[in-house]
């Protein structure tokens, strides 16, 4: 038997009995970042490879939900922040060792450019809009003319947007279940996958939901190899792995992980995409949203889940 | 110069006098605390055996607080001393969620807190407040660099032990046995 008992002092609240300083705006965060990391990776991906054209809503629609989501996400992080008025030291350095700092820039450096990409196709989209200025005008004239270029720099911030939203928590080796560089392509690629899942939702023409459907499968076919992966390597590791896997395994966080998360946010709309592809009736909305619902849920779990796993000492 | 502390769990009686006096002279919040004792017993009755801890901040070596802070608010002062510089932090948690030993707690005005080996006594060359305190002289502070300090002295000829050293942080604070 071994008992530990605070004799004095700590009950202090958010951390005893158990860490929660995280509360939901952060899954809520990471969860925009990645979707937002999705659509503008696709929108950038799709104009690079010319197939702007094919592709309507990907390059053009969708991405007016990209500074969107970003822009609350934000918004959720300072929410979260307990000092919120000194807000602003965020971006007086840049620290590469710290995953929040270089996180926080990248976001800087998207979030306009994302706004940029949706602005330069404002007149496509609505045919008679008017920027009044004229040197909005020739603004716009510059970045269409640039286009190329903003859709690289766009695809390569967008996966590191898409990675940082899993380093974010497996850089604390802290909290073993996230101490796992597994993480950061599992967020990634989880992302990407609600980014497509929007994109579907938001898409009118059928040929291109039937493209971004057998790129969704894919990526959603990695998840599962990478979640396969995460476990493997929890169980075959250290007594504190082990023990933050058993969460997962038996513990408080069993069923929303493996029927939220794994059956209804993944293997059903999978299923229900390789159906739609053999010619049967399946809703629109009902695989993004279950996707987006499997997403959400992913965050939600990891964040609460890892913050209650420790060091055993 | 390597700031360090022994803690004597042999001689720790558990009477929380070092929790108190922090709080008295670092003026903590009603109802948080930078040290806090733990009581931790093991075996089979009857064969139990009883360890009384003061812990607190380990003002490790290679300190992830220090790492996460994405403001620098959490540095390293002269001596290897942890400190959190209130005006800088943005109360983001992240040092809250790398210190394997929860060694800190946000401050309700907002920015994160902990302790902090009493710094602005021992530029003075005083003791920490809780080891001037402590009614069994359990507790010793000092430079480990010094073979003549307090610290030194305490853990030359004991064994001792650190808290979670597989975390790989490099924790200062030695666990007399
Ligand atoms: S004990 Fe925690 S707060 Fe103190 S230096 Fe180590 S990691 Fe940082
Ligand atoms: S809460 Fe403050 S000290 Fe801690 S990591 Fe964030 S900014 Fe740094």
């Amino acid at each position: 038997m071994k008992e530990e008992l605070f004799v004095s002092g700590r009950n202090i609240p958010n951390i005893d009995p158990y860490l929660n300083i995280w509360h939901w705006q952060i899954p809520l965060y990471l969860f925009l970042g990645g979707l937002a990391a999705g659509i503008l990776f696709f929108a950038g991906y799709f104009v690079v490879r010319g197939k702007e054209k094919e592709m309507p809503a990907t390059v053009k629609w969708a991405t007016i939900i990209a500074p969107i989501a970003l822009i609350i996400g934000l918004g959720a992080l300072f929410w979260d922040l307990t000092h919120k008025l000194y807000f602003w030291q965020l971006y007086t350095t840049i620290r590469f060792t710290s995953p929040m700092s270089w996180g926080a820039w990248t976001l800087m450096a998207i979030t306009p450019l994302s706004i940029l990409w949706v602005a330069s196709y404002m007149k496509e989209m609505f045919p008679r809009w008017d920027w009044k200025f004229d040197i909005l005008n020739q603004f716009e004239a510059w970045i269409i003319k640039n286009r190329l270029p903003f859709a690289w720099i766009m695809m390569i911030l967008s996966i590191i947007l898409g990675v940082y939203t899993g380093i974010l928590l497996s850089a604390f080796n802290a909290r073993p279940l996230w101490n796992t560089s597994i993480l950061g392509p599992l967020f990634l690629v989880s992302g990407f996958s609600t980014g497509l899942a929007t994109i579907m939702w938001v898409s009118k023409d059928e040929h291109e939901r039937k493209v971004l459907a057998r790129i969704d499968l894919i990526f959603i076919a990695i998840e599962l190899f990478l979640i396969t992966h995460l476990f493997m390597g929890f169980l075959a590791g250290t007594a504190v792995a082990t023990e933050a896997a058993q969460l997962f395994l038996g513990g408080d966080f069993t069923v929303s992980f493996w029927v939220y998360v794994v059956i209804l946010g993944l293997i059903l709309p999978a299923t229900l995409e390789i159906l739609e592809m053999f010619r049967f009736h399946i809703p629109k909305w009902l695989p993004p949203f279950l996707i987006l619902f499997g997403g959400l849920m992913l965050r939600f779990v990891m964040v609460e889940a890892g913050q209650i796993t420790r060091f055993l000492y | 110069m390597r700031y360090a502390m022994a803690i004597d769990t042999n001689k720790c009686v558990g009477c929380s006098d070092c929790v108190v006096a922090c709080q008295t002279e670092n003026n903590v919040p009603h109802g948080y605390c930078r040290d806090w004792i733990v009581e931790s017993v093991s075996g089979t009755y009857p064969n139990l055996d009883l360890e009384f801890r003061s812990e607190r901040c380990n003002h490790c070596d290679n300190a992830p607080c220090v790492r996460c802070c994405p403001t620098g608010a959490s540095h390293i002062e002269q001596g290897g001393i942890v400190v959190v510089n209130h005006d800088e932090c943005i109360g983001c948690g992240a040092c809250i969620q790398s210190c394997p030993y929860d060694a800190r707690y946000p401050h309700p005005d907002g920015f994160v807190d902990k302790c902090t080996f009493c710094i602005h006594r021992v530029e003075k060359g005083q003791n920490p407040a809780c080891v001037d305190v402590c009614p069994t002289s359990c507790l010793h502070f000092g430079d480990l660099d010094d073979p003549k300090s307090d610290v030194s002295m305490a853990i030359k000829d004991r064994s001792w032990k650190v808290l979670a050293p597989e975390a790989g942080t490099k924790p200062q604070l030695y666990f007399l046995t």
